[in-house]
């Protein structure tokens, strides 16, 4: 099964340790190796990418290291892929890559 | 806990027992590599941004020999050199540590100076083998942490396992220093939010805005992520910052170490330390080892080579695939996180356990290959001032 790393008990996203595939059960585990849940993915995740493990509203934070790392520009589903697309930056809500 | 170390006249204590044969500029440095060739357990270092008295250069020169890992020092200066041999070792004074020196043009060129200097290293070299290995406590060791070719493991296995790692030296009562204050742009307000008082924050958010102010100032975009970063999962600046400090763990940051023309400081005692320095990797080690680190974890997604002329560097990659093509180089395969067998923190006290051992002497792959990198790394003085920073 396809895992996904929970860095932080406070995070609400883990990171894909393996490509998901669209509608694969992903088990999420924390950072002493236990599974705490698992999560539908709601389409592909690559490799290092992230799934939302809660509903995420916009303007709501993104948290990883237990630490905003942005913010929602759109409202983000349980299992989807938490990525550019629908996340700014913080220090940088312009994107200029 | 304890490892085997030696002792020093200072206090502090040495994971190896070096001999530093020291060229202050690299006019002397041929001359200083031929007689480091003839004494086992010698090393040659110099520096290559001239001989005119830049005090960031001569900083970290003295903070180098000055670390515990070198047992004796011998100076081989040219002679006209105006960051000599006297500023070398009034640097290195406090430390008690044997010192001699051979300056070339007053012995008469390079065959007269090598005889002398193969003279004094022998004798040198005979004291130090004398040294043996003691017990000392953990809260003897300096740690530096850095990293180098991260990849989309870096920041989810190699660096939080290290960081596991930091944290259980810093709970035995022993430093970490992590520099490279340009990753650091992003995660300012994690890392003022663990300054241990106000001081300290507003040390850490000013040595950072320092670093983009530079960056700025070169024309580079310093929250810029690159494509291959974005591509591995990285979604903004914070997140690729957060990843990077983690190697130094989440223990409260106690200091900032100055590390400029107006001095090289040391850690103060036990706890998390920032230091201010550059992001090219061995540069960035040598500037931590000035400031006293007996050891180095290093942390790579791609691959690293790098070791260190006085200090063991461990390697330690999150990436199975890298940790089999590259097992010579590789000390620590982290990828077993990745691959769901270990987790972070059973890597992180594998990780402490091979630090205590490295420090009583297990040789690290770089040692084993002979790896002898140094460099060192000095500011633009002109830009500095004109940035207002001096």
């Amino acid at each position: 099964m396809v895992k996904a790393l929970r860095i932080d008990g406070g995070d609400n996203v883990a990171t894909l340790l393996a490509e998901a595939s669209k509608g694969e059960r992903v088990e999420i585990i924390s950072d002493e190796g236990v599974a705490i849940t698992h999560v539908e993915a709601l389409e592909a995740i690559p490799f290092g990418h992230k799934i939302a493990l809660t509903d995420i509203g916009e303007g709501e934070r993104i948290i990883k290291y237990g630490e905003a790392i942005g913010v929602a520009s759109r409202p983000i589903k349980r299992g989807e892929w938490v990525h550019t697309h629908n996340v700014e930056s913080l220090r940088l809500p312009e994107r200029r890559v | 806990m304890e490892f085997y170390g030696y002792g020093r006249p200072d206090g502090s204590v040495g994971v190896r027992n070096h001999l530093l044969v020291l060229a202050p500029i690299d006019c002397s440095y041929e001359v200083a590599k031929r007689i480091a060739d003839q004494v086992e357990g010698a090393v040659a270092v110099t520096q290559h941004h001239g001989c005119g008295l830049d005090w960031m250069v001569a900083h970290n020169l003295i903070g180098v020999a000055s670390n515990p890992n070198v047992a004796a020092i011998l100076i081989v200066g040219l002679g006209c050199e105006t960051l000599n041999a006297d500023v070398i070792e009034e640097g290195v004074k406090p430390t008690g540590k044997p010192v001699e020196r051979v300056i070339i043009q007053e012995e008469g060129g390079t065959l007269k100076a090598m005889e002398k200097g193969v003279r004094l290293l022998r004798r040198l070299a005979e004291e130090a083998s004398e040294q043996r290995r003691e017990p000392f406590p953990l809260s003897k060791l300096i740690l530096a942490v850095e990293c180098g070719g991260s990849d989309a493991t870096s920041g989810i296995a190699a660096n939080p396992a290290v960081g596991v790692a930091a944290n259980l030296l810093i709970d035995e009562g022993g430093a970490v220093i992590i520099s490279e204050p340009q990753e650091m742009i992003g995660a300012e307000g994690h890392l003022t939010g663990r300054a241990v008082n106000r001081e300290v924050a507003e040390e850490i958010r000013a040595m950072i805005e320092r670093q983009v102010r530079r960056l700025e100032a070169m024309g580079i975009e310093s929250r810029y992520m690159s494509r291959g970063n974005i591509e591995g999962g990285l979604t903004t600046i914070e997140e690729k910052s957060l990843g990077a400090v983690r190697k130094g763990g989440t223990r409260p940051i106690v200091g900032v170490l100055r590390n400029d023309w107006n001095g090289l400081e040391r850690p103060r005692g036990g706890g998390l330390w920032l230091q201010d320095g550059t992001g090219w990797d061995i540069g960035s080690v040598t500037h931590m080892v000035a400031a006293g680190a007996q050891i180095v974890v290093f942390t790579t997604g791609r691959g690293s080579t790098v070791g260190h002329a006085i200090a063991p560097v461990i390697k330690v990659t999150g990436n199975p695939i890298t940790y089999r093509r590259m097992r010579d180089n590789i000390d620590i395969n982290a990828g077993t996180i990745i691959e769901g067998r270990e987790s972070i923190r059973e890597v992180g006290g594998r990780i402490f356990r091979f630090i205590v051992e490295v420090a009583s002497g297990r040789r690290t792959k770089a040692e084993l290959l002979g790896y002898r990198d140094f460099a060192i790394f000095k500011r633009d003085r002109a830009a500095e001032r004109l940035l207002g920073f001096i």
